[in-house]
Parts: C-alpha cells; sequence; structure tokens
C-alpha cells in the first residue's frame, strides 16, 4: 500500500502543535501556586510514638539505602550530578549508583537545572510515570526558584509548581559535595518515614 | 585559519552582476536589498572562485528602525568567510527570503528568528515556533517586548 506522505502521521503537525501549545498553556495556568513541600514528618515525633515498628525501621532501611535516581537533567547542575556520580565523589557509596532510563525503576528525581515551560509537561510526565514510593530533590539555584531566569517569560519558578519537592540543595551549581549532603538529609527523612502515615 | 574575504571587493564583483541589489558595504560586511537576496545568495553558492557552501549561522539583531539578518558565509573548498546582511524596515509585517533551498542548514536557525524576533521567511517549507508553543504571545527578543 502506498504512504500518503501528507498523511504520514496520524495527527497532522498543525493539530499537533495546537495540541501542545494548549497542554502548555494549561500546565502553565494550573501551577501558579507552589505544591506544598512534602515536610508534615517534621512534626511527626509523638504521633509516630505509638506507631514505630521494627518493620518500619528494616524498610526504610531498604529504601533508603537503594535510591535509584531517574535520568532527568534539563540544565548545566547535571554536570556536577554527573560529578557526583562518578568515582571521585561515587553515590553507589550510599547504594545509588544505577541511573535509571525509566521513570518506572526509579525512586528518586533530582532536578539537576533550569526548567522551561515548554519541557514542564515532560517533567511532570516523567514524575507520574515514577511508582510509589518516590522523591525529588531539587538541586541548585534553577530548580529552587528559577534563579537569574525567574522573571523569563520561558522558565517555571521552582520545580515546586510542577511537582512536590523533598530537599532543596541551593548553589549555582551546588558542589557534589553539597548535593551528597542533601542525599544524607534525604536518607535521613525516609528512615523516620512510617508506612501507615506518609510523610 | 579561514580568510575572512575583503567584502568591498565582493560586493564590488556583486554590483556588476546584480547592479542597484547592494545597499553598502564596508569592510567587514556586505548589506544587501532583501528581493534580490536569494538571487546574490545563489550567486554566492555556485561562483567558481567564491563557492560559500556551507552556511555557518543565521541571526538577527532589531535596530529599532529596522531589523538586520546576519548571514556568516564560508567556502569549505577555497577556506575563506564572508559576512552577508539584510535589512527589513516593516516591523509589523517583516519578511525576507528564506535561503532553505541553497543551505539547509538554514532550517532550523530561520525557525529560531521567526519565533523570537517574529520575522517571517517566504518559501520556508516548515516555519513554525521552535523553542515557544504554538499560542505563545508576541515575540520575546523584540526590544519592545517586555
Amino acid at each position: 500500500m502506498e504512504i500518503d506522505i501528507t498523511h504520514k502521521f496520524i495527527y497532522p503537525d498543525a493539530e499537533l502543535d495546537k495540541a501542545e501549545g494548549e497542554a502548555i498553556e494549561t500546565l502553565k495556568a494550573n501551577c501558579q501556586q507552589t505544591i506544598p513541600d512534602a515536610d508534615s514528618w517534621l512534626d511527626e515525633e509523638i504521633q509516630r510514638n505509638v506507631m514505630l515498628t521494627s518493620l518500619d525501621s528494616v524498610i526504610n532501611w531498604a529504601r533508603s539505602s537503594s535510591l535509584w535516581p531517574v535520568i532527568c537533567f534539563p540544565a548545566c547542575c547535571a554536570f556536577e550530578l554527573i560529578a557526583m556520580q562518578a568515582s571521585r565523589f561515587d553515590i553507589s557509596r550510599f547504594g545509588m549508583e544505577i541511573l535509571r532510563a525509566s521513570p518506572r525503576q526509579a525512586d528518586l528525581m533530582i532536578t539537576a537545572g533550569t526548567l522551561t515551560w515548554k519541557m514542564a509537561p515532560q517533567v511532570k510526565r516523567i514524575y507520574e510515570q515514577m511508582a510509589e514510593p518516590k522523591w525529588v530533590i531539587a538541586m541548585g539555584a534553577c530548580g529552587i526558584s528559577g534563579g537569574i531566569f525567574r522573571s523569563s517569560y520561558n522558565v517555571v519558578p521552582g520545580y515546586n509548581h510542577i511537582v512536590p519537592v523533598d530537599v532543596y540543595v541551593p548553589g549555582c551549581p551546588p558542589r557534589p559535595e553539597a548535593l551528597l549532603y542533601g542525599i544524607k538529609m534525604l536518607q535521613d527523612k525516609i528512615a523516620k518515614g512510617s508506612l501507615v502515615t506518609k510523610g | 585559519m579561514t580568510l575572512a574575504l575583503a567584502a568591498k571587493e565582493v560586493a564590488a564583483k556583486l554590483e556588476t552582476r546584480f547592479p542597484g541589489s547592494i545597499v553598502e558595504s564596508n569592510n567587514n560586511d556586505i548589506v544587501v536589498k532583501s528581493q534580490s537576496l536569494f538571487g546574490l545568495a545563489s550567486f554566492l553558492k555556485t561562483a567558481p572562485d567564491l563557492e560559500f557552501n556551507y552556511l555557518a549561522a543565521i541571526t538577527a539583531v532589531d535596530y529599532y528602525n529596522y531589523f538586520e539578518l546576519v548571514y556568516q558565509l564560508t567556502s569549505l573548498k577555497h577556506n575563506h568567510s564572508l559576512v552577508l546582511k539584510t535589512r527589513c524596515n516593516d516591523r509589523d509585517n517583516a519578511v525576507v527570503p528564506s535561503l532553505v533551498k541553497l543551505w539547509r542548514g538554514a532550517d532550523y536557525q530561520e525557525r529560531e528568528i521567526y519565533d523570537l524576533l517574529g520575522i517571517s521567511f517566504t518559501g520556508h517549507p516548515n516555519l513554525k515556533r521552535i523553542f515557544l508553543w504554538s499560542g505563545f504571545e508576541g515575540h520575546p527578543l523584540r526590544k519592545n517586548y517586555l
């Protein structure tokens, strides 16, 4: 059967572009408020006294010492992240040397770099594809607040407009040591979590 | 190192071949009329002693009164280069001919200029926004965009 090149795809280009534009505008309109940080665990000390079990500690130990980051590094902070991943700083010491190409197999998103509104739907989709439990580290000034590009027409002013953030690592870019410290803080957070109450 | 051709000499050569198409020229660049841009560019690409077979970059500048497009041409055969410029004065309806038919590398760069400065390229096969999304209001690299 001959393929009509004007109908190479199911939907014509113009329709796809329009749909993409509308999706970005909708996302932008829905993401004007920041998502509250997942910090309810901070004042949970008293509530947890009753529920603390040995099962919790075993599962939390397993979760916190096998964090697998998903590959989603939109900009230049990625180079510090790569440095942290490689042999000099070596995150495999914490059980997380495997960067997963598939979000299905990952449970940590390290948002290394400036995010544009054009890229935002894809980042949101990657986050939604990750299986629970999942955590997010906002890396660098752009990840926290948009950084120097905050007032730009095309930059998301902080990842917490798109996804809930657990740990913020400041710097432009942060040193690998700073990112390691952020990961250790995330591990502390996971260690204090409970199967019964999500926080 | 790539030799930057003396633009004045090339302009003199072009003037004999395409009378009245040169707006001005100095040692660094040639400014041509946008109506004759395509014919001039295809001559620059094919003339045996010029043979600019590689378009290194296109960019555009907003000078308030007019837009200026800058084409950086290189000949890989003769190892020389030339800067070609053209202007469009109409801000509301800025149009210049597309050079995609001559150099395929012009495709995305012309789309970028269309996206960020709002200059249309006649003859471009797929002129639509590239960095921003369809439905975005305005052209951010224009000086009056805020």
